[in-house]
């Protein structure tokens, strides 16, 4: 189908384009901008003045949890989450049941993602069997089968010999290792920061050792094997900032921080609420500033949703024993637009965050409106509020502590190489 | 929202008591002028109070404790309230009942409050808002977080000894880190003024930030115990003793347990408190533990007043029939 998208602002923060312009789609690549190409004749035509038209957003961690946990969410339910909140690639993470360190899983997925077809899901492959953290899964033939790389799933590897064999084994076969740094020993047991609210509330800590520790190994070991790594899910100012010195050494590394950890902290636990129970844990104002100016400056070059979904059960216990994690598709353009409200990006910087950074590191050609690119697109309202409540969330899941918040942008048409999979009016 | 908010009513009342971090201090004084009152009953020197006649008091306890329940146990009967008593790790949910399955259906037997012990912290005030409205909840401690009847117990201790908390330093000694009791005693000392409240631990024993709590931290306990008019040692787990915590129950009353030497530091009239059981040689000498210094005895008997007083104070507060005590 060819559509035109008339008059909006077409913001492409990955050719530093910021114009009201039209957009121009055929045969679900971009076929132009501005003016049409020469023979091209739009079968359908939208008026998207007034609104912002960027690339479909790409999220580089998010729980669908199919195969293996159902009752909380599907392909289907949150892909359809995705599209209604402009969110076009999903990266998931391997620790589905069974875990994806088999081709036939990798296979499954695709086909169920395919037979939604409200996004696009990316997979990584699990970077050892079972996520056991002893054997090497099968990383060349999980790449064969369409893997954009490889992790653990925030499951350590405790033994450090086995990390640096993985590390050399999926540099061998060109794969980012995806690592969420969190040592097993400083965490076990963890519920919150260990900090003034753990200390009040009589939670076990998780110090920011927890994460430095293995930020500290990991580059030690990506210093020795020259393996690309990626650190997902940073939540400490010191993570960054080791972090940033590894890249001015030269090291191939990056990271990303989850949308939620820039913009709450160990207070919002509040008293006991389950739904801020996530991991790593939100930590002290002074983390979540610095992860702020990480983003900003660059350093950390893409913000993912961490998107984990839950049924009401599995936090309708004392917090302790509820499920670590909360339901984030739903939330992650307008927090990205609180960003800008708030100073920290402006509006090209916000949207390069979830679009051309993320794509860049997985080395996809998502994340671009560039001439030629798939049309992956998402259209919205930049002016119109949403409450979130439970009558609005999309996912399925709604253990957000973002419940009762009201955030700007309304998304209002999501195009999947270049067909809509999601609409409305404001 | 205010720490303490679901504990309160409308009129800034107690419905629930599940921490006393949040409250002010005309709630304390109220526990601590009606556990006076009650205190005869308490003792047995008053036959029991009519308060609560016909009213059910729950001692939910989904972690074991023979001493604690007992002495609620005690405070209901006084009170003439019918008791029941729920002993859970060994029923239901050992057979996979939640724990929300389990206080629906104790509440459909038409109780008025469940006394909630419970590992995880957080508990009480979980349980607090999602039962039956008609229902008050007593948190009888709840994993690290509180203990707040235990703290109650205490000031009453201290008053009855010392009067005004203004001018009072107290030191609290020992496992401050896996303590609901020293969380809860810390809110109640600050809230009621006191001079100055110190803790004092090896780091392995005290949480991140334990400061922000409003307290001095020391890590010596002859430095700690200096001046002091109130000492209060926390129980040791057994299982804490020897590994990543401490090396050894040796060394630890070595450096941390509680000698008639060292107690020669604080002020000549201090007094020694242990919410029990103690472990004898490990926190504390035998010989203080049993000395003229020691009000541990005292704190057990207080402990029933201070429990009747605030199962008749909540109670009162949501049953205007309920009178002041006879």
């Amino acid at each position: 189908m060819r559509i035109t998208l008339q008059g909006g602002r077409v913001i492409d923060p990955a050719h530093g384009l910021d114009a009201v312009t039209d957009l121009h789609i055929a045969d679900g690549r971009i076929a132009g901008l501005g003016a049409a190409p020469a023979g091209f004749i739009a079968e359908r035509s939208c008026d998207v003045s007034g609104r912002i038209v960027c690339p479909g957003l790409v999220d580089l961690c998010a729980r669908l949890r199919e195969p293996g946990a159902e009752h909380k969410a599907t392909i289907a339910s949150e892909t359809h989450a995705a599209a209604a909140s402009g969110i076009t690639t999903l990266v998931m993470p391997p620790d589905t049941d069974p875990v994806i360190d088999e081709t036939a899983v990798v296979e499954s997925i695709r086909r169920r993602a395919q037979a939604a077809g409200f996004a696009r899901v990316l997979v990584l492959g699990a970077l050892t069997r079972g996520l056991g953290g002893e054997v090497l899964a099968e990383m060349a033939a999980l790449k064969e089968a369409g893997c954009v790389g490889v992790g653990n799933a925030g499951v350590p590897v405790p033994n450090s010999m086995v990390m640096k064999r993985a590390m050399e084994y999926a540099s061998s076969h060109g794969l980012t290792v995806f690592l969420t740094p969190m040592d097993p020993w400083l965490s076990a047991g963890g519920q919150a920061h260990d900090g003034q609210v753990a200390a009040r509330l009589g939670l076990a800590g998780i110090p920011v050792a927890a994460e430095t520790a293995a930020v500290g190994r990991e580059l030690a070991l990506v210093e020795e094997t020259g393996a690309r790594a990626h650190f997902g899910r940073l939540s400490s100012a010191r993570a960054v900032a080791m972090i940033a010195r590894a890249r001015d050494r030269g090291l191939p590394v990056s990271c990303d921080v989850a949308a939620h950890q820039l913009h709450l902290t160990e207070v919002d636990l509040g008293r006991f609420d389950a739904d801020a129970h996530v991991l790593p844990p939100l930590r002290t104002a002074r983390d979540r500033d610095a992860l702020r100016r990480g983003v900003a400056a660059g350093v950390i070059e893409a913000v993912c949703s961490d998107h984990q979904p839950h049924e009401p059960d599995a936090k309708l216990v004392p917090f302790g024993d509820t499920e670590p994690g909360l339901s984030a598709l739903d939330t992650l353009l307008g927090l990205m637009l609180k960003l800008v409200d708030e100073g920290v990006l402006d509006l090209p910087g916000a949207i390069e965050r979830v679009t051309a950074g993320p794509a860049r590191l997985l080395g996809i050609e998502a994340g671009t409106l560039a001439v030629g690119a798939p049309a992956d697109v998402c259209v919205f309202a930049p002016g119109a509020h949403r409450l979130l409540d439970a009558r609005t969330l999309a996912s399925r899941g709604h253990n957000t502590p973002f419940l009762g918040w009201e955030l700007r942008g309304v998304v209002t048409l999501t195009l999947l190489d270049g067909r809509p999979v999601y609409q409305r009016e404001v | 929202m205010t720490p303490s908010s679901i504990q309160l009513d409308a009129d800034g009342r107690l419905r629930h008591f599940l921490t006393v971090e949040g409250l002010k201090r005309r709630h304390l004084v109220e526990i601590l002028d009606r556990a006076e009152a009650l205190s005869g009953v308490a003792e047995r020197r008053m036959t029991k109070s009519p308060t609560l006649h016909g009213k059910t008091v729950v001692n939910l306890f989904f972690e074991n404790s023979t001493r604690t329940r007992t002495t609620f146990e005690l405070a209901a009967k006084r009170l003439s309230a019918d008791v029941l008593n729920v002993n859970i790790s060994t029923s239901s949910t050992h057979k996979g009942e939640t724990l929300l399955d389990t206080i629906r259906n104790i509440e459909a037997m038409q109780v008025d409050m469940f006394v909630v012990r419970h590992a995880v912290s957080g508990a009480a005030e979980f349980i607090a808002r999602h039962v039956a409205p008609h229902i008050a909840v007593l948190n009888a401690g709840d994993g690290r977080h509180a203990h707040p009847t235990q703290a109650m117990l205490d000031m009453m201790t201290i008053r009855r000894h010392k009067g005004e908390f203004a001018n009072l330093r107290v030191a609290i000694v020992g496992d401050v880190l896996h303590s609901r009791v020293a969380r809860s005693d810390i809110h109640a000392l600050n809230i009621l003024g006191t001079g100055e409240v110190r803790v004092v631990a090896p780091k392995t024993l005290l949480p991140a930030d334990v400061g922000t709590l409003g307290v001095h931290v020391f890590h010596d306990l002859e430095h700690g115990l200096r001046g002091v008019d109130v000492v209060i040692m926390l129980r040791l787990q057994r299982e804490r003793m020897s590994g990543a915590l401490l090396p050894s129950a040796s060394e630890y009353f070595q450096q941390y347990g509680l000698t008639a030497e060292r107690l020669a530091l604080a002020q000549p009239d201090a007094i020694v408190m242990h919410p029990g059981p103690i472990n004898r040689g490990v926190e504390m000498d035998s010989a203080v533990v049993d000395g003229p210094r020691s009000v541990i005895l005292e704190q057990v008997t207080h402990g029933i007043a201070v429990r009747m007083a605030v199962m008749a104070i909540v109670l009162g507060n949501r049953h205007p029939d309920i009178t002041e005590e006879t």
